[in-house]
């Protein structure tokens, strides 16, 4: 880091004093594709070295005046801002150019946000993309992004955003039935695919009955399904609870298949209840048969 | 007058120092170190046959303290044992004898019975096991006669369960930065009250788990000045329900000693979650249920297992609510037994005094620990 510093003091310091009889400017392109290859012509004779510093480090050549300095494809690779500078034994030239993304994009990286959200909700999904070239550099020219979003039981939603200074953005729906949906997002012919799982909401319409077996009470909640009819998740906590004149019993039981089922003593003129989260079921008060 | 006062106190403290250096109680001087650990008690008293049993149950010396007993034939060594220290690893097995008394209740010239208090310490504090201890003469001493409590067994069976399981992969040191993670479970607290006791003020709250994936949560609080600044941050700690299967609920408590509530302007909350493999199993279903009326009063039931799944530690969190629902107090209570399938554990909950008269309903929790679960 301190030697680029220094290397980079010395070509300022060159930059700013020339030297007496030097010829100013450089012939360098103004922009140049990262990666891509291009030349310098060299006017005079005898032997120079080339400095280029750009964000990276410094390139640093010894070259043959009165000919065209080739700069090779990969050489320059990183997007940013650099000063060439060729320096002779009686002269030096200068030159600033820019390092640019090309426009092909050869990867993206893709932000999906949640990986897990509730059916039904809207602009609930967020996708942002950043589209990067095959060096790594973010291209900041417009690209065309494409969105899609997938369920298998509806139509995908689709958006086309197109990026600003190297980045998209877009806002989905949940869809209303449960289920993993793809998100893909697509820049050029580089796509990237993240999975977005899609869980039922608040639980709707919570219902037990109770049956008496030898002197317990056996209690037995209905399929559990939330408002859009989607099975609520098993391993759900449903809390029966009975209540009766001598004390209650509670007990948390996880949903399974759909159902949850639990056996309490059975107390003549107990109150049965059910419950999971804040979601409150119906009452039983149990008198001998249900 | 004051001087006189302050010698004369200063006279009775020296006085007694010496008395009990000199002739400390045998629990006392047992804790003290005063007495080696080989240390035998006069057994010429019914007190003193109990103090020797208890000084030796406390030195974890089951050999002699079973050698003690005058009823050895009716139980073995090991039933001894595991009557004090549980059959299957609990808070029982990890516990020291913290502290003993013996309190003598009746006595005739052939046979006594003693109270004998056994404070235990484990890492989430004191459990009292009380035991009267009915003593007889045996020739010119006294012997104790253990009251064995016979644990119940569950007989050799297969229990089967299909029980729920959540398995998390997580993102890998080698994925792309934008490669998205699990998310973490959505979790809310529900209610939240803060409450001044003569200890300091206590934050009482219910956190809901309002995802489809298990949680591991934990809940900070800070209590703000007027000005903003912060007087303290605590952490429910142990008083919480840390693992939350979907939609369930746990009370939390977050004691801030010493703190007045007077001081406090508002109280920020922050509760964290993370995702975690979990299962649902086991269910335990909490019976018989019971708010003995003020004073004294104290919320009891019974814990009963109602998996194949021995449950090691179990810790019962109990939410009490005003005839509005409001939060008036969050009690707990770790069991000291292990919980075996099907067989009930009675449990009970101090409630303070003031806040009991308050109290219209409650609803109480248990989280459970199992050696099983990690194997």
């Amino acid at each position: 880091m301190i030697r680029i510093a220094c290397i980079f003091a010395c070509i300022l310091s060159a930059t700013a004093l020339p030297a007496p009889g030097q010829d100013a400017s450089l012939d360098v392109p103004k922009s140049v594709v990262a990666g891509t290859a291009f030349s310098i012509p060299a006017a005079g004779s005898g032997k120079a070295t080339l400095y280029i510093a750009g964000p990276d480090g410094v390139l640093k050549r010894d070259v043959q005046l009165g000919q065209p300095i080739a700069i090779a494809a990969s050489e320059l690779d990183d997007a940013g801002h650099y000063i060439a500078v060729l320096a002779s034994n009686s002269s030096s030239q200068t030159a600033q150019f820019d390092v640019i993304a090309a426009n092909q994009p050869a990867s993206i990286s893709f932000l999906a946000r949640p990986s897990r959200l509730p059916v039904d909700l809207q602009n609930g999904i967020t996708g942002a993309v950043y589209v990067f070239d095959s060096y790594g550099n973010l291209i900041t020219s417009p690209v065309p992004v494409n969105f899609e979003l997938s369920v298998a039981s509806a139509p995908a939603q689709t958006r086309t955003v197109v990026t600003n200074l190297g980045a998209a953005w877009t806002g989905m729906n949940s869809a209303t039935k449960e289920g993993n949906a793809k998100f893909m997002a697509q820049a050029g012919n580089v796509s990237a695919t993240r999975v977005i799982e899609q869980v039922p909401g608040e639980p709707c319409g919570l219902k037990m009955s109770a049956q008496k077996v030898g002197d317990k009470l056996n209690l037995v909640t209905d399929p559990l399904r939330d408002c859009g009819g989607n099975a609520v998740s098993d391993g759900t906590i449903v809390t029966f609870t009975e209540t009766w004149g001598g004390g209650q019993t509670t007990v948390d039981v996880p949903l399974k298949r759909d159902i949850a089922q639990a056996e309490v003593p059975a107390h003549m003129g107990a109150r049965l209840s059910v419950a999971t989260g804040v979601v409150m079921g119906n009452e039983i008060r149990w008198e001998g048969k249900e | 007058m004051g001087r006189l006062l302050a010698l004369i106190l200063a006279a009775a403290t020296v006085v007694l120092i010496v008395m009990g250096t000199v002739w400390p109680i045998p629990s006392a001087a047992a804790y003290a170190g005063i007495t080696g650990p080989n240390t035998s008690y006069s057994t010429s008293t019914p007190e003193g046959a109990v103090d020797d049993l208890a000084h030796t149950i406390g030195q974890q010396n089951w050999g002699r303290a079973y050698s003690l007993l005058n009823n050895k034939s009716e139980f073995t060594q090991q039933q001894f044992i595991n009557d004090i220290r549980g059959s299957y690893p609990g808070l029982r097995t990890y516990a020291t004898l913290d502290t003993y008394e013996a309190q003598p209740l009746r006595a005739t010239d052939n046979q006594a019975e003693v109270r004998l208090r056994l404070r235990w310490s484990t890492v989430v504090g004191t459990f009292l096991d009380t035991r009267d201890v009915q003593v007889v003469r045996n020739g010119d001493g006294w012997s104790p006669v253990w009251p064995l409590v016979k644990e119940q067994r569950v007989p050799p069976q297969v229990i089967p369960v299909n029980y729920l399981r959540w398995d998390v992969i997580y993102r890998g040191p080698g994925d792309d930065w934008g490669a998205q993670d699990v998310e973490a479970p959505h979790i809310r607290i529900v209610d939240m009250r803060p409450v001044q006791r003569a200890a300091g003020v206590a934050v009482l709250g219910e956190v809901l788990n309002e995802d489809v994936v298990p949680a591991f949560v934990s809940v900070k609080a800070s209590l703000l000045r007027k000005d903003g600044s912060t007087i303290a941050t605590e952490e429910a700690f142990d008083q919480i329900s840390h693992l939350l299967l979907p939609k369930q609920v746990t009370p939390f408590l977050i004691m801030f000693p010493n703190a007045e509530l007077s001081d406090v302007d508002s109280i920020h909350m922050d509760p964290t979650s993370n995702l975690i493999a979990a299962s649902a199993d086991p269910v335990v279903e909490i019976q018989n249920q019971k708010l003995s009326p003020a004073p004294y009063s104290v919320f009891s039931g019974d814990l009963s297992n109602q998996s194949g799944q021995i449950v090691n530690i179990a810790h019962v969190l109990a939410t009490f609510y005003d005839q509005s629902g409001q939060l008036v107090w969050v009690g707990d209570q770790y069991i000291d037994r292990a919980l075996q399938p099907q067989i009930p554990v009675p449990f009970s909950i101090p409630v303070p005094e003031d806040l009991a008269r308050k109290v219209s309903s409650e609803r109480a929790v248990v989280a459970t620990y199992s050696n099983a679960a990690f194997q």
